[in-house]
């Protein structure tokens, strides 16, 4: 129990990292970290084809994709990137305040659910699962993943030639 | 055979992309206006219970999709749409490579939007959702317009919490049923009796497709897209692309996973209402046209809400019906939008005026698709929403049909105004010299209006083959 919430505290603090730091390139890095615990979470849940999904799409090569993005625009000088966190602090100052008070709410609050769950299924291999019952989904996701590399080249290499 | 609709445009991107094959690149706009054609004929075809088994059969791909009334509806609005607004970038985008990325992305629109009229498990559906999402915000951003960035941020945001909201209650359904197949979800849920949990996941998967649909309170970002994103990019926006991610999801589900219930008719009916009266009353305060166009079309997915949440069979046929007229009268609206933008560099009501005199073919169909949105008969749009209000008081919702009658006056009000301000009266000596737009534009407004007048004189026999059968389906049966 201690460990698992050890694991959401480091969760918390990698999604805090993301959305707090200066550059965009540690940002990226923060929400690979953050993937990379989630990961830790599903795998320590039995969700083993999750956690590998998690860990090879999300933690690998979304970051990737975002770095290469990040890596075709002109970085914010220093005056600027501090003007924009003072900004981002005077309009969301209010913001932790609230995330905490609804945290305590809801740690007060227990509701007593009647659920009658289906039987527990009997657990398939990935063959199965991928390949004979989800290929619709899969060919989904690859054209999601085309799309945006697609829209990586459309908006940021056409915008790189045409300021040369 | 039915995974040709997802997997033909998805391999022609595949092709046209392929670097040793760059000369055929040119080719790629051809064979879009070739895809969109062939989709409209065969979804027209499908209507046909023989073809449509014929058509059905298993061929190399095993995916877990089907067909019927509702998604050829889609499928051929898509297709109506799509082609529209290959026609408007043709002649709008100048430069061949740019052309060529925004045909692959109306490419990807297609594949993701026939995916999401055939898939018939949650999870394919939220996928195939978020490829027409992902493209539009592309889209929208085409041009890489300051304005049009803001308005895409704002759609970024509110579609991603959007986004949530349905993997939420996905992993909430899949915690009751142990699947995600329609059939499956819904033989579970109703083998229990209603509770908190169940309610929980129906109302986050109705509020999220109510945001990506742009229905009151969720509007905020509808207007700013459509008015800043461009002409193309509008026409595709206000054609379909809301409306297949928010009402057509959001019928789909009801028709097939939860069903009807009292509760969630009840919460639809007074926020179609709702929509009606705050998108018509904004919509007659704009100055811009196509603002203006953006706040009717929230009042319009209203009068969609009224008919789905009618509850009835013949109130989901009207709902579906009224998505086909919605698709072709505002894509028209907008194509003309576009034409006067072209001519003007001005989409100012204020600054317009007259614009029939010199823009004919814009100024007359731009009539005919102000007709049908008003519901004024013979056109198409006056006969959806007479199946909404029968199907309303049918139901035993009489105070909701005479509201949804009454606030036809606040459509009819703003759309004479617009009328009034931009086609009729004074020319503006500006644009004393400006000529008809440009053939691609008034091709496009000629077909839509085309398809409007069709449509509503052959009302009798679009309701007998494409709208009445849809009334029979799922769990209407």
């Amino acid at each position: 129990m201690n460990l698992n919430i050890a694991i959401l505290i480091i969760l918390i603090m990698a999604a805090l990292w993301t959305t707090m730091t200066r550059s965009l390139l540690r940002s990226a890095i923060g929400l690979a970290a953050m993937s990379l615990v989630l990961s830790i979470i599903m795998f320590r849940l039995n969700s083993n084809l999750a956690a590998v999904f998690e860990l090879s799409v999300c933690a690998g090569l979304i970051p990737v994709l975002f770095v290469s993005t990040i890596s075709l625009t002109h970085p914010l000088t220093k005056q600027e990137v501090m003007q924009h966190m003072k900004d981002r602090i005077r309009r969301f100052w209010y913001l932790p305040f609230i995330i905490v008070a609804v945290g305590i709410a809801l740690s007060l609050v227990t509701v007593k659910l009647s659920i009658k769950l289906p039987p527990h299924e009997i657990e398939k291999n990935v063959r199965t699962l991928l390949w004979n019952e989800r290929p619709l989904y899969l060919a989904g996701q690859i054209i999601v993943l085309l799309i945006g590399a697609f829209s990586v080249v459309i908006l940021f290499k056409e915008s790189g030639k045409d300021e040369r | 055979m039915l995974a040709l609709f997802i997997t033909v445009p998805f391999f022609s991107i595949l092709f046209f992309n392929l670097p040793f094959l760059s000369y055929f690149r040119r080719a790629i706009t051809a064979w879009a206006y070739v895809l969109f054609c062939a989709q409209i004929a065969l979804a027209l075809r499908l209507f046909s219970p023989d073809f449509l088994n014929i058509f059905t059969a298993r061929v190399f791909f095993n995916f877990n999709i089907a067909l019927d009334n509702l998604s050829l509806i889609i499928l051929l609005s898509s297709a109506i749409v799509l082609f529209i607004t290959l026609v408007i970038a043709t002649y709008m985008i100048d430069s061949e490579r740019k052309r060529f990325n925004f045909v692959n992305l109306l490419l990807f629109t297609q594949a993701g939007l026939n995916g999401l009229c055939l898939a018939r498990d949650m999870f394919s559906l939220y996928i195939f959702l978020e490829i027409v999402a992902i493209t539009s915000y592309i889209l929208i951003v085409f041009d890489k317009d300051i304005k049009a960035l803001s308005a895409a941020f704002k759609y970024v945001i509110l579609s991603t919490v959007a986004s949530v909201l349905l993997v939420a209650s996905i992993a909430l359904i899949l915690l009751l049923s142990g699947d995600t197949q329609f059939s499956v979800i819904h033989n579970a849920i109703s083998a229990q009796t209603p509770n908190l949990l169940i309610m929980f996941s129906v109302a986050l998967f109705v509020c999220a497709t109510f945001i990506k649909a742009g229905v009151v309170p969720f509007h905020g970002w509808l207007p700013e897209v459509y008015s800043h994103s461009p002409a193309a990019v509008s026409v595709l926006f206000a054609g379909i692309i809301s409306k297949a991610l928010g009402i057509y999801t959001l019928m789909r589900i009801v028709n097939d996973v939860f069903g009807p219930n009292i509760h969630v008719n009840s919460a639809l009916l007074f926020i179609g209402m709702v929509s009606i009266v705050i998108g018509a009353l904004a919509a007659l305060v704009q100055k811009d046209f196509k603002k203006m166009l953006g706040f009717s079309s929230v009042s319009q997915i209203g009068y969609i809400i009224l008919g789905i949440g009618s509850g009835s069979a013949l109130g989901f046929a009207g709902a579906a019906f009224h998505i086909f007229n919605h698709a072709i009268f505002k894509s028209l609206l907008f194509v003309n939008s576009a034409a006067i933008e072209s001519r003007t560099r001005t989409t100012h009501m204020h600054e317009l005026g007259g614009l029939s005199k010199v823009m004919p073919i814009t100024g007359l169909t731009s009539v005919f698709a102000f007709v049908s949105a008003a519901g004024l008969p013979p056109l198409a749009g006056f006969w959806s929403k007479l199946l909404i209000v029968m199907a309303l008081i049918l139901s035993g919702h009489p105070v909701y049909a005479i509201l949804a009658i009454v606030l036809s006056a606040l459509t009819l009000a703003y759309l004479l105004s617009m009328q009034r301000l931009v086609f009729f009266g004074k020319l503006n000596e500006r644009f004393s010299k400006i000529k008809e737009a440009e053939f691609g534009f008034s091709l496009a407004a000629i077909i839509l209006a085309a398809i409007i007048i069709v449509t509503g004189l052959l009302y009798p026999f679009v309701l007998g083959k494409f709208i009445l059968p849809l009334a029979s389906s799922g769990v209407f049966k």
